[in-house]
């Protein structure tokens, strides 16, 4: 792959070049690539710039193993007998599970109960022996207005949040939201992530896989999806044959996979865990089989999750294509010299920790860039 | 309208000597198999309605039987003996189970049954207006009914029988269905749509023309308008099915796409024109047996109904709002915003005209003296399980919300109670009302007391729990599940096999009775019963209402 560069001086200046540029950019990406903060890096942040350097150089080096984490029963799958609601990690799942249990949830037991009760009360009190002498009434309009107004009003007390809700689920996602994008197919997922350029497929772990590895019967799938927690994530869903749905009860998400068509949602996920969810259109044979799993990290365990795959965070990208921008530029002698005092200027730290890692990510661009 | 009250007896007088009575019938072969007697035909819709149902209710037995426990036990057995594959198989039964239930079961029970025997009576009319096409409308169903049953033998992909689910949705059933199994199911669809729209103008014209003199629409028994409605819903929405059907079909054969992205079609498109239809289908099922507990809980209160105008509005509302609230089926296709906020809103609308349903049924036995009978019982039972069945329709109308239950168990067990414990319990409730009307015999009473309870204990724990399974996220058609839903599932098994229990009750107290029961008087509830039925002998002549009756 170094193979790509040609010998001589103007070469060692290049990659001096690229050296510091992508040191600066890696240092940045924490803070750049996730978007929570648009203000340029800060001190604290290069400070943590080691820690990250020595992860991308790992993966890059040796791509081991990401350490899956172990789901937390209760959490992101279902409880045998339990009787209620997933617990819920996103903003719009404790919304809508807060209009559920509070407000639908009282609503629904007060009607049947009050059903229930008159029933019992008619049966009781004019049963033939308690009442041998039936009446004939069969008007009383203001009792008919009663009960159709009561009710209009009880319904525009839950359309009110229902609509509210809705609109809270239909905001776009933000700028720098994280983009993956999943792809029902009979029968697995496959996913991508076009920012960081990867690509997969999720299949389902056998009964036998599924308990050597720890994982719920049914749900645990080879290629779990990764997302940074605190991030907003843009879902996009789409199918390559018949229509599946994207689901993951714990993030109050169930959007279906139509072929032809690319659906749009986003959430944001609050807590880090493991959650599943299943395929929920009928997609033929095997439509149990398809579950989904989601990991839920860290930003700084996302990022190495991203090297693992051999993708790259979106502002390493930039700088890359910056960096070849530049290296293309970089024939010009005099401007290579600049670059290289800015190189010296720009270098981190712990020099000596930042160097090989530079090295290493230069290659990984240059491959890159060689496409 | 005096001289049409004499029109029948100069007919009679005419032909006098081909008959002395009412009572003269055909003999065997021309009277059950070139019928054209309205009471005839409602018994062969009934008969063919029972018969529809075990197997239907046979099916579920088996998924209920897989679903027991967690893992696969019994599929791929079942499917080595039918030479497939034991996934498909599941998809096949539970297409099977549903297209069954409402295109062979409950349709034909309430509206060709039911509909058939009393509402001819309950306008005063000697019968249905076009008794030849009502014959036609009956046969029909037997070729429909024969095609899905023989899709079960022919390929529908890696096993015989169709496996699209009953809502039948593109591409899963164009290009993901190879086989002519599915093109069997959707001609029987075409075959049982026919003959419902040939039903629905036969009972339009029937109640518009031929009610009694003096039965003007505003004194007509509920009943009746039910079924008036419920025609209209049939001849709006069934044609939508059918166009949709032959869209799938043409798809699938003649090489269009109406259904297929890749040719500029829209698979979503499928899913508007099936849930036009689909939506007022579940009003189809129920309005019918609004009717029939308003009759019977005015006879077992000695009540006249209670706000019988606002009743009857109430379901022409809910037969109206019906046809707009159809996209609450389709939620989580990535609709817009502003639809997702429409049909929340409109869905709502229609508790409204169902809460007054219920509110008058309650109040029309207050003040009552009421006795308990079974067919008052399964009305009472009809009464809270629709209850419950509409308060998570309530809930499953905010689109937002329903993001999580969509496509889940819950799902399921909100349709199965407006469906199993509302219309299945309609139709017992019919059953019991008119048993000594139609067959003539008193069912009996101990018996159809225990096959209440025992039936209303098998279904609410065989579907309360499936509550419990959607609010945990589990998906709907799934023949095997993760193991924490193993225990709502067991016990909804257990359920199963209750419910069954009861059915074996049933059919123990229809054959007795039917053969050593006692002789049926003509009304057997007394002074609450106020329809024209029970002013007839039990069973019914065979040619009712000669001379017109006069409703004040
Ligand atoms: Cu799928």
């Amino acid at each position: 792959m170094s193979g790509h560069f040609q010998e001589g001086e103007i070469e060692t200046l290049m990659n001096m070049f690229k050296t510091a540029f992508l040191a600066l950019s890696l240092v940045a990406a924490p803070a750049a690539a996730l978007a929570q903060e648009t203000a340029p890096a800060a001190p604290a942040e290069a400070a943590a710039a080691p820690a990250v350097l020595e992860a991308a150089t790992n993966a890059a080096e040796a791509a081991p193993a990401f350490p899956a984490a172990k789901p937390v029963p209760g959490i992101g799958q279902p409880v045998d007998g339990a009787l209620g609601i997933q617990p819920q990690v996103t903003k719009i799942g404790e919304e809508a599970l807060w209009m559920h249990d509070w407000l639908l949830m009282p609503i629904m037991v007060a009607m049947s109960v009050l059903v229930l009760f008159l029933l019992f009360w008619v049966a009781a009190r004019y049963r033939a022996k308690a009442n041998p002498v039936a009446s004939k009434t069969s008007h009383h309009t203001l009792i008919e207005v009663i009960w159709t107004l009561v009710p209009v009003l009880i319904l525009v007390g839950i359309a009110i949040p229902s609509i509210s809700l809705l609109a809270k689920q239909f905001k776009p996602a933000p700028e720098g939201a994280i983009t993956l994008k999943a792809i029902g197919n009979q029968w697995n997922w496959s996913y991508e992530y076009p920012d960081h350029g990867i690509e997969f497929t999720a299949n389902m772990l056998t009964d036998e896989q599924a308990k050597a590895a720890g994982e719920p019967r049914l749900l645990g799938v080879d290629n779990r999806i990764v997302l940074p927690v605190g991030v907003p994530v843009k879902l996009l869903t789409t199918a390559s044959d018949v229509i599946h749905s994207w689901a993951v009860p714990a993030f109050w998400i169930k959007l279906d996979a139509v072929p032809g068509r690319t659906n749009e949602t986003s959430f944001t996920i609050e807590k880090p865990g493991v959650y599943y969810g299943q395929c929920s259109e009928l997609c033929g044979d095997r439509h149990a089989f398809m579950p989904i799993a989601v990991e839920a990290v860290s930003p700084e365990q996302f990022q190495a999750w991203v090297k693992s795959k051999g993708g790259k965070m979106p502002a390493e990208k930039a700088a890359e294509e910056a960096a070849a921008k530049a290296a293309a530029d970089a024939a010009n002698a005099a401007n290579a010299a600049a670059a290289a005092n800015a190189a010296n200027a720009a270098a981190p730290a712990n020099a000596t920790e930042a160097a090989p890692a530079a090295a290493n990510a230069t290659n990984a661009a240059a491959a890159a860039t060689g496409n | 309208m005096t001289d049409i009250a004499a029109t029948p007896s100069e007919f009679q007088a005419a032909h006098a000597h081909d008959h002395h009575d009412a009572d003269h019938k055909p003999a065997f072969f021309a009277r059950w198999f070139m019928s054209t007697n309205h009471k005839d035909i409602g018994t062969l819709y009934l008969i063919f309605a029972i018969l529809a149902g075990i197997i239907g209710g046979a099916i579920s037995g088996l998924m209920r039987l897989e679903l027991a426990e967690p893992g696969i036990q019994y599929l791929e057995h079942w499917a080595a003996m039918q030479g497939g594959d034991g996934l498909h198989l599941w998809n096949a039964l539970i297409t099977a189970h549903g297209l069954i239930m409402v295109f062979f079961l409950v349709m034909p029970a309430m509206i060709g049954g039911f509909g058939n025997w009393f509402v001819p009576i309950m306008i005063g009319a000697p019968d249905m207006a076009f008794p030849r096409m009502n014959n036609i409308s009956f046969w029909l169903l037997i070729p429909a009914f024969t095609l899905l049953l023989g899709s079960a033998f022919v390929s529908g992909g890696t096993g015989p029988g169709s496996g699209t689910g009953w809502t039948v949705y593109a591409p899963l059933s164009t290009s993901g269905s190879p086989g002519a199994a599915t093109d069997m199911a959707i001609l029987a669809l075409h075959l049982a749509g026919a003959s419902s729209i040939l039903g629905a103008i036969n009972f339009i014209t029937t109640i518009f023309n031929m009610r009694a003199p003096g039965m003007t629409l505003h004194k007509m028994p509920l009943f009746a308008w039910s079924v008036l409605i419920t025609a209209f819903l049939l001849l709006l929405a069934l044609p939508v099915l059918a166009a949709a059907i032959t869209m799938l079909l043409t798809d699938r054969n003649f090489g269009t796409a109406f259904f297929d992205a890749a040719g500029g079609g829209d698979p979503i498109l499928y899913q508007h024109l099936f849930w036009f239809f689909g939506h007022p289908e579940v009003y189809i099922m129920i309005l019918p047996g609004f009717g029939i507990v308003s009759h019977i809980i005015s006879t077992f209160s000695k009540k006249p109904i209670f706000g019988y105008l606002g009743m009857a509005y109430a379901m022409v509302a809910i037969g109206v709002v019906g046809f707009v609230v159809w996209a609450h089926h389709m939620f989580t296709i990535g609709m817009d915003v502003n639809t997702k906020m429409y049909f929340t809103a409109a869905t709502m609308v229609i508790a409204v005209p169902t809460g007054i349903k219920i509110f008058s049924w309650i109040a029309t036995m207050w003040g009552g003296s009421l006795s308990f009978k079974t067919p008052m019982m399964w009305a009472l039972g009809f009464i809270f399980m629709f209850t419950v069945g509409g308060v998570t329709g309530v809930l499953l109308a905010n689109g937002g919300i329903d993001n999580y239950m969509h496509d889940t168990y819950y799902v399921v067990a909100h349709f199965h109670y407006v469906l199993s414990l509302g219309a299945v319990f309609a139709l017992f409730a019919g059953f019991y009302y008119w048993f000594a009307k139609m067959w003539g015999k008193n069912y009996n009473e101990f018996l159809g007391q225990v096959h209440f309870w025992v039936f209303f204990i098998g279904v609410n724990v065989l579907f309360f729990p499936m509550h419990f399974l959607g609010l945990q996220g589990m998906p709907r058609r799934y023949p095997d599940y993760p193991d924490g839903f193993a225990y709502w599932n067991e016990v909804a098994s257990i359920g199963y096999a209750i419910m069954a229990g009861s059915m074996v009750i049933f059919f123990v107290n229809v054959i007795w009775s039917l053969i050593a029961g006692s002789k049926a008087q003509d009304n057997p509830w007394g002074e609450g019963a106020t329809t024209l039925e029970w002013t007839l002998s039990s069973p019914p002549p065979y040619h009712q209402f000669e001379t017109l009756p006069r409703v004040d």
